[in-house]
């Protein structure tokens, strides 16, 4: 601690600070970082403060600056604004007063992912209440130099005031070092006034964006940056046999060939020309491949055929197989998801520099500090050695590109040590070798009663795992399957996301729900909203099948099976945005529910839609949302989310699908993995209902199940064919073909 | 295999060395530090690249240096000069927040100056077809649209 406090004095030198240092539990705790400056980071002033006892902080600066130091990464969901939003509330402040830095190994808090939606509920939480415990710290600091009572006292933009006096931070800190702990009790000005918080402040990102302002790891650039890409194997599983090594000795430009085991890559000082000497090298390699994929299989059929862990998630003490079986109205179907990709619009990017033993690394992955640990794994550095920056990439939608790209990155760097190497992935690289969202079957039997209430609920999923994200092991990065050092393959990761949102969030007196994990035959991780999408698709496609059964309104008979206030109210309010809506020829309504994670944001989506019978086009006219994410920060952001959250969705239902012959994906490039455009794109209407005294809860992800649901129950009112295997567009065409699908 | 190209980017002489095969992209991002135009695809799939070559919006991924001769070269850091106002579209973006990630953004804003410089009041169908060639994957279609509209109709 001594000399912790010698070395923040040596720091902060004339500076004066107040540092607030608070607690996230289950995060794990960054310790005693002792980072050799990064050459090309932007200066930051709080490097030296201690880390042995805080997991984050808050830094208010004798100019009246505030510094918040988040874990969390910038993926387009405006986490930046939010966060300021929350300080600049309980801090009385301005908010361009405020900066914020994202995720960096040893100067930001470990906050693991950013990822799951749960930022504001965490994150943005913590840093409201270090912004309150600030906020008293200085009151109290100003009540002894006023000598006036705190009571009396207002802090505002910085200058603190009252009875006739005042004072500023500058004064106050006086180029000294405070440090206090987050403060339960401190008031919280949000649950009293809320000037700022609740109100639709504009991302300031987005005026960067409009400009062409550098915001990307895509924008770094670096003196004596060279260019990298990856030469890539014909297939998932291959071995590199054979290298014409004098052939591409002689090819113009070359700054440097690269073999890592199977691992090959090309450098050179121009980008343009890396890429064309990427493509002359494929032509001086040799590779082993087995043609290992299931191709001309039935995706469905093969999945069902795989060997399972299968495990009971629920079983009601009540549950009775008889239960179904006796039930007077009885029904029984199964539902299909492909494979499908994140598609980011710019491609994976990383940038590594690697110099007297020491690492830097540029990435847009969601976990900086999880990166470290797999890297340290990878590479055999020490943890010291290796910094980690987070920068804002192309939207991810989840693991992605983002920590391979790293990775691959990182061992070039260091096979080129002394200069800052960029590698960014081609697009099919992008499409051919990230982890895709896995592929999912559904089954549901359920047995109403004579008054169409649901006794028994049976439910069986069959799910790859949704989480192989790297997390300190280095399997988990794909360039690890090639360089031959031992590393085996990506290993089993999180179970848990095959189940999100598998248990009905409705009341049904029995239950039983099963999961089937299997491993299938493309590399998979996590994907927006993981196995909720479809099980949210498969669970409200059978409900509205067991309405029409019961022959009771989709919406009633979803509401007559909630006990949640919060969610009837949702469909309640959906109900009247739809209900004046006139249906024409060949159109249909249909709505999707689900509250995510049955613990977070509450969703009602409704969806619009014209077939026509004659070309199976379908159009989305419109989409409705209705939205409860309990505290809203920011109401237009929340409502981009979800705007975006819908339009992918739908997108996903409707069209996509990974294809692979048996040695690769074929789906290389838009026209092969098209997605919907702006021809296709739906009007949209949101409603938030804003619950200022309600815990926040993430809505990133709460309309992806809702939305393809409200979607093929839309198909099916407008053209009475049941889609139960997406995406939509191919069952209409197959059914239109008269083709049988692959049945249970 | 380099030659010195005279080009006229953003209303500035600018001369280049290189290829003259190597595709605008990477003479806008690398040789003059331009972040505006994107990489996406590189195929004339997306528009995340997208430049104004005298006021007609084209992917620059595949537009080979050596076809610029004397046309003006716009990017999206040449619609609003350093210090000035933003250009009305720039403005209408930002002001619907017509963004998540903003990959797109220079695209759809590129494509939006070269639609509304031809036709002064386009139809939704019209900024729709417009921006077909573009693609988003954050899913913020409708505000680009509405962003596109707002400038139409006044
Ligand atoms: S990068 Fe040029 S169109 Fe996609
Ligand atoms: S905002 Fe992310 S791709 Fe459009």
């Amino acid at each position: 601690m001594e000399k912790n406090q010698q070395s923040r004095r040596a720091f902060i030198q004339s500076l004066g600070v107040l540092a607030i240092g608070f607690s996230m539990s289950g995060t794990a705790c960054s310790r005693s970082e002792k980072q050799q400056a990064d050459p090309s980071a932007p200066e930051i002033r709080t490097r030296e403060l201690d880390m042995e006892e805080i997991d984050s902080w808050l830094v208010i600066r004798e100019d009246g600056r505030v510094t918040i130091m988040t874990g969390k990464m910038e993926l387009g969901q405006g986490i930046t604004t939010a966060i300021a939003q929350v300080a600049a509330e309980e801090l009385n402040m301005n908010m361009s007063l405020i900066d914020v830095h994202l995720a960096e190994t040893g100067y930001t808090p470990d906050e693991g992912y950013t990822a799951g939606s749960r930022s504001i509920e965490t994150s943005a939480m913590s840093v409201r209440r270090a912004a309150a415990s600030a906020r008293e710290y200085l009151l109290e600091m100003a009540s002894q130099e006023l000598s006036t009572p705190k009571i009396a006292l207002t802090l505002e933009d910085g200058k603190i005031s009252g009875q006739g006096k005042s004072t500023a931070i500058y004064t106050l800190l006086n180029g000294k070092y405070f440090e206090t702990k987050i403060s339960s009790d401190a008031p919280l000005y949000a649950n009293s006034e809320r000037k700022i918080v609740g109100r639709s402040v504009a991302r300031m990102d987005i005026k960067s964006m409009v400009t062409g302002k550098s915001h990307f790891i895509h924008d770094l650039r670096f003196p004596d940056m060279v260019h990298a890409r990856i030469v890539r194997p014909p297939a998932q599983a291959a071995k590199l046999t054979s290298v014409a090594t004098q052939a591409i000795s002689k090819l113009p430009g070359l700054a440097k060939f690269i073999r890592i085991g199977s691992l090959v890559a090309v450098i050179a000082e121009d980008e343009y020309q890396t890429i064309k000497l990427a493509k002359a090298v494929s032509h001086h390699l040799t590779w082993d491949y087995q043609k290992a994929l299931p191709a001309n299989r039935s995706l469905m059929q093969h999945i069902r055929s795989l060997p399972t862990d299968s495990k009971i998630d629920e079983k009601s003490e009540a549950w009775s197989d008889s239960t179904i079986a006796n039930s007077p109205v009885r029904h029984r179907a199964a539902y299909f998801k492909p494979y499908i990709m994140h598609a980011a619009n710019g491609p994976s990017c990383g940038i590594a520099r690697y110099e007297d033993g020491k690492l830097w690394v540029w990435t847009h992955s969601q976990g900086v500090y999880p990166l470290r640990g797999a890297l340290v794994d990878l590479l055999g550095l020490a943890e010291e050695h290796i910094h980690v920056k987070g920068v804002p990439g192309s939207g991810c939608y989840g693991h992605n590109g983002a920590d391979d790209v790293a990775a691959e990155a990182a061992l070039l760097a260091m096979e080129f040590p002394g200069r800052h190497v960029r590698l960014q992935w081609m697009r099919e690289e992008e499409n051919a070798w990230e982890p895709y969202g896995t592929a999912m079957v559904l089954e549901v039997e359920a047995g109403l009663d004579s008054q169409g209430r649901i006794k028994g609920w049976k439910y069986d999923l069959w799910s790859d795992d949704h989480g192989v994200r790297p997390g300190g092991d280095a399997d988990n990065l794909m360039p690890a399957w090639y360089i031959e050092k031992g590393h085996g393959e990506a290993k089993s990761g999180f179970r848990g996301g095959a189940t999100r949102n598998s248990e009905p969030y409705y009341t049904i007196p029995q239950l039983h729900l099963q999961s089937h994990i299997f491993r299938g035959p493309l590399r998979r991780s996590s994907l927006r909203g993981l196995g909720a999408y479809a099980n949210v698709f498969a669970i409200e496609s059978f409900m509205d099948e067991l309405a029409e059964k019961a022959n009771i309104d989709p919406i009633d008979f979803r509401i007559r099976h909630l006990n949640d206030e919060r969610a009837i109210a949702c469909l309640k309010q959906l109900a009247n945005q739809i209900r004046s809506i006139k249906k024409q020829n060949q159109q249909g309504i249909g709505i999707g529910f689900a509250r995510y994670k049955n613990q977070a944001a509450y969703c009602a989506v409704a969806a619009h839609v014209r077939v026509d019978q004659q070309t199976n086009k379908v159009e989305v006219i419109k989409l409705w949302a209705v939205v409860d994410a309990g505290e809203v920060i920011n109401p237009d952001g929340l409502k981009n989310q979800i705007e975006g959250g819908m339009v992918q969705s739908i997108s996903w239902g409707l069209m996509e699908e990974v294809n692979f012959d048996d040695t690769q994906v074929t789906n290389l490039n838009w026209d092969s993995y098209p997605i919907l455009r702006f021809q296709e794109a739906p009007a949209i209407h949101i409603d938030v209902i804003d619950h200022p005294h309600e815990v926040p809860l993430g809505a990133g992800e709460a309309a992806q199940g809702p939305a393809t649901a409200a979607l093929v129950n839309a198909v099916y009112q407008a053209t009475g064919i049941r889609v139960r295997q997406l995406p939509v567009i191919k069952a209409l065409k197959h059914s239109a073909l008269g083709l049988k699908l692959a049945e249970l | 295999m380099e030659n010195v190209f005279k080009i006229l980017v953003n209303g500035k002489d600018c001369q280049i060395k290189a290829d003259p095969e190597t595709p605008m992209l990477y003479i806008l991002r690398n040789n003059l530090t331009l972040n505006g135009p994107k990489f996406g695809c590189g195929l004339v799939q997306c528009g995340a690249c997208m430049m104004l070559i005298d006021g007609v919006a084209v992917p620059s991924c595949t537009y080979p240096l050596q076809n610029v001769g004397q046309s003006e070269v716009t990017t999206l850091e040449g619609l609003s000069q350093e210090g000035e106002q933003l250009h009305p579209v720039q403005q209408s973006f930002f002001e619907e927040q017509a963004a998540q990630c903003g990959y797109c953004t220079n695209g759809l804003i590129m494509a939006s100056v070269a639609l509304l410089r031809r036709k002064s009041n386009p139809s939704e169908t019209e900024i729709r077809a417009e921006l077909q060639r573009n693609i988003c994957r954050c899913g913020i279609h409708a505000r680009a649209i509405r962003a596109v509209k707002k400038l139409a109709d006044r």
